[in-house]
């Protein structure tokens, strides 16, 4: 395994153990889980018992030990997204995948994650995939969202239809200028 | 540098939708030969994110929701060349449908008193020409250079700011005892982690005007004394926050309004910004300390106050990015004017993030003091689908529901805690007829289970028992002497806990059992959930002369449990039905009932 | 980009910089060009953007909307102007050459050119 982006992040902040946070958190986004291997050269770097980064990869939800599929599936489940039937988004979810939330598809192209509001509740439910917020989930568009996506295609998931009048523009020459 | 438009198009609420919108609009307007005449400007969250994206168009005020790329042509042609409003895009009153076509006019916005928010989605936040041009650092030179620290401490003060995370403690209080412990070493920390699920009003904040949290963390760390380093402690959930605060903390580095020898004055004062890692409890002061040190975010007893022994042992001054974020607005007009805003011992505007069943869903500004009626109906449009309110959850887990019987409760710190909840940092969590409150009881106890650390076992073991009570309840398996276990349990968790995770964890225990004890004993005595949500109470069934046989339901169930031939009623299988009411979703008569 | 090293400063950099968002801010002056048909083939887009360039050599603080058309085609282009609560006043066949007396006199030195003008509207 290639370690020397692990020793570039600790370059890039100093070995110091007040950033071992911030250098797990560039680990897990740069090879997607926290692999062993870059845990041992971290806690040699920076100076700490590896039992003591392990703590740490294991109390932030953030950092995971196993590799993450193709696609992170997060389903929100924040309180807006509950009171909206979150829920049920998630069980569609795991139905269609045939995996439990916090679990990888065994050839490795989805992740399955529930988490806890991702800040976008007016777009509720919502299910982020990797960094793509899909908005309005019903459980149906949420299975359907899933065979798109192990098909390799996803349509763009519309925002909702609001009423919306004529097309004909009023003139506001009538009115005068606001300001 | 300047560069003088006649219109400003500035959008907002994009949230990471339609990337393609800005390139559209700018390569129409520069087909048109508007380029240099009209700017287009990515600004922070207007509020109305349900609406997303919407644009405001300066000067003027028209405003457009909902905008996607394909409405470029029109809205290039109609608005910027021939000045008319494109109607279809104007903003829906949600209950008369009458379209809105400027900002000013629409009830949302006309309720609210946007202070804290005002530059939100005025300005490029990624800009600090925006911010400075809009008077942004003046109240920073103006305290450096005119303004002892004894002087912003009484302004701060006088003014009655209360903390805007949730406790809701005296602001210039803090900063006064941080000031009197002993230390030649000080700190200030923004508390950016906004864990409460449905609630958005920090990210929005820090998003949308990060130079206005800045300015306040200076001008505080001023006031302090031996302040020089400080810390923002950000979400890792919100990778725009972040991004954005270290390009303000960087430009404002470049213009010496950071650094050192901030304005030629001698203050000397750096902020870095430190990514959280999903964790609810690192919200509560001690753990965050724990984890800005790098350390696993566990809370620690308070043996001190974090303004006596906070970070590295030393005094430390951490408040909200709302409550930073206020700071340069009562230096600029005075503790006077902000005091004029609100209630006797809640002073000033709060932001709050409206969720739930509501129809616009979004951030708002309000005085403290205004009802819950108000906010509900005048500026969140009320219920969708005209259906019934039930209650409102405000502060978060570690909040209560308040139920839409105190619906004229004033939303201000002291009046909330009355009513068995808490302000919170601002969630605001609107429910309907169609909410278990035993179910909601259940989540957030589930929330805060997943979250507590585990290290007092009060939380941890208490957390736990309450769960497994209500889990039963919500199963049909609950007994009226459960009742009682969980009101003693609530209480032996609030007194016995560390830290304010475990103390405030009961609440949605305590004011469900207060003001909701009738779904309760449904549950257990008449083994119903009268919201139709606990599936364990629940059977969904087909409601004979509304179903028209379409066989939509029959295609789109999951476990082949809804069977009948065309044009003739289905029947849903209870054996074979798991309950996902994906045949209740779908249908499109309203056929499909739950009991 | 330049480090500030006092207050001074900064205050002038905010003056520089406030043009940039003055559409943004609030302006009692509104210069409104019509842009109806009839407007923008008569030169209306050619008044608009020679304003806009007086506007900033001047460095006068005004909004420049647009609107459809205002009624008076053969008056095109027409180009209203309106300052705090004064009458609104409208001028009539403005060409690009016109504009740059239209800013001096009415803006800079408050005189209405009389011989230009084609309407008046109060409020």
């Amino acid at each position: 395994m290639n370690l020397d982006r692990v020793n570039q992040i600790i370059n890039g902040y100093g070995a110091d153990r007040a950033v071992s946070l911030a250098v797990l958190q560039d680990i897990q986004r740069e090879y997607n889980y926290l692999p062993r291997e870059a845990l041992e050269l971290a806690a040699g770097r920076l100076d700490m018992p590896l039992g003591e980064i392990y703590r740490m990869a294991t109390f932030f939800t953030a950092f995971s030990l196993q590799p993450k599929g193709e696609y992170v599936c997060k389903v929100c489940l924040g309180t807006a997204c509950h009171v909206r039937g979150g829920a049920r988004i998630l069980e569609a979810v795991e139905r269609e995948l045939d995996i439990k939330a916090g679990q990888t598809t065994s050839d490795g192209k989805f992740s399955l994650e529930a988490v806890r509001c991702v800040g976008a509740c007016a777009l509720g439910p919502i299910v982020m995939v990797n960094e793509e917020p899909h908005a309005y989930m019903t459980p149906d568009k949420a299975s359907k969202l899933i065979v798109q996506l192990a098909a390799g295609k996803v349509e763009r998931v519309e925002a909702p239809p609001a009423p919306r009048s004529a097309r004909a523009p009023i003139d506001l020459s009538s009115v005068p200028p606001a300001g | 540098m300047a560069e003088r438009h006649r219109a400003d198009l500035l959008i907002s609420c994009l949230h990471g939708r339609y990337p393609e919108l800005i390139p559209t609009l700018q390569e129409e307007i520069e087909r048109r030969g508007l380029t240099g005449e009209v700017g287009v400007v990515e600004a922070g969250c207007r509020g109305l994110c349900a609406m997303g994206p919407v644009m405001l168009i300066k000067p003027g005020g028209l405003f457009y929701t909902n905008v996607q790329p394909a409405d470029v042509p029109e809205l290039v042609e109609e608005t910027l060349i021939k000045g008319r409003a494109v109607e279809r895009l104007a903003y829906k009153e949600p209950v008369t449908h009458q379209s809105v076509c400027y900002y000013e006019d629409i009830p949302f916005y006309s309720k609210q008193v946007r202070h804290v928010m005002h530059d939100c989605g005025m300005i490029d936040p990624q800009s600090i020409e925006e911010y400075i041009a809009v008077g942004g650092y003046q109240a920073l030179s103006k305290a450096l250079t005119t303004m002892t620290p004894k002087e912003i401490i009484e302004e701060v003060k006088k003014s009655g700011l209360r903390g805007r995370g949730g406790a809701g403690f005296s602001t210039g209080w803090k900063w006064e005892a941080t000031r009197q412990s002993a230390g030649d070493v000080r700190y200030a920390i923004a508390n950016g982690d906004e864990g409460d699920p449905g609630a958005f009003m920090n990210r929005s904040l820090m998003e949308g005007d990060p130079h206005a949290i800045i300015e306040g963390m200076v001008i505080g760390a001023y006031a302090i004394g031996n302040v020089r380093n400080a810390y923002i402690y950000v979400r890792d959930e919100y990778p725009l926050a972040v991004s954005n605060l270290n390009i303000a903390l960087e430009q404002a580095r470049e213009y010496g309004l950071l650094g050192e020898d901030i304005l030629g004055t001698g203050f000397d004062l750096d902020i870095k910004v430190v990514r959280g890692a999903g964790a609810f409890v690192c919200g509560e002061s001690s753990a965050l300390m724990q984890s800005v040190e790098g350390k696993v975010g566990e809370p620690r007893p308070k043996h001190y106050h974090a303004t006596e022994r906070g970070l590295w042992g030393q005094p430390t001054a951490l408040n909200n990015v709302e409550t930073w974020a206020n700071i340069p607005l009562i230096i600029n007009k005075g503790a006077e004017w902000f005091a004029s805003f609100g209630t006797e011992n809640s002073k000033g505007t709060k932001t709050f993030c409206l969720a739930g069943q509501i129809q616009n869903t979004g951030l708002i500004e309000v005085p403290m003091g205004i009802t819950l009626r108000e906010v509900i109906y005048d500026i969140g449009g009320g219920i969708p689908g005209g259906r019934e309110l039930k209650a409102v959850q405000t502060g978060g887990p570690s909040g209560g529901c308040i139920p839409a019987s105190l619906l004229d409760l004033p939303v201000d710190y002291d009046s909330l805690v009355e009513a068995g909840s808490m302000m919170g940092s601002g969630g605001m969590i609107v429910m309907d007829d169609r909410t278990c409150m035993v179910d909601i009881a259940r989540y957030f106890l589930e929330f805060l289970k997943e979250e507590s650390c585990g290290k007092c076992s009060p939380c941890r073991e208490g957390i736990r028992a309450m769960l497994e009570i209500l889990t039963r309840i919500t199963e049909g398996q609950g007994k009226m002497a459960d009742l009682e276990t969980l009101e003693t349990l609530a209480k032996t968790v609030q007194t016995a806990s560390l830290c304010g995770l475990g103390k405030s964890a009961p609440n949605p225990v305590i004011s469900t059992l207060r003001h909701f004890r009738d779904e309760y004993v449904a549950h257990i005595e008449d083994k119903k959930c009268p919201a139709g949500v606990c599936k364990a109470l629940i059977e969904y069934y087909i409601i004979e002369d509304k179903c028209l046989g379409c066989g939509l339901c029959r295609r789109k169930c999951p476990q082949g449990a809804i069977s009948g031939e065309k044009k003739e009623v289905h029947v849903i299988d209870p054996a074979l039905c798991i309950k996902c009411g994906i045949c209740r979703d779908v249908c499109k008569f309203d056929a499909v009932g739950v009991r | 980009m330049p480090r500030l090293k006092s207050v001074e400063e900064l205050q002038k950099l905010r003056t520089q910089l406030q043009k940039n968002i003055e559409s943004r801010t609030e302006t009692s002056t509104t210069i409104t060009v019509g842009m109806g048909t009839c407007g923008i083939a008569a030169g209306a887009r050619e008044v608009m953007q020679a304003i806009l360039a007086e506007l900033d050599k001047r460095d006068i603080n005004a909004h420049v909307t647009t609107v459809g058309c205002i009624g008076m085609c053969h008056k095109e282009p027409l180009v209203d102007i309106r300052q705090g609560d004064e009458p609104r006043i409208t001028y009539g066949n403005i060409t690009p050459a016109m504009v740059s007396r239209l800013i001096e006199d009415h803006l800079a030195n408050g005189q209405v050119v009389d011989e230009w003008v084609v309407g008046r509207v109060a409020g």
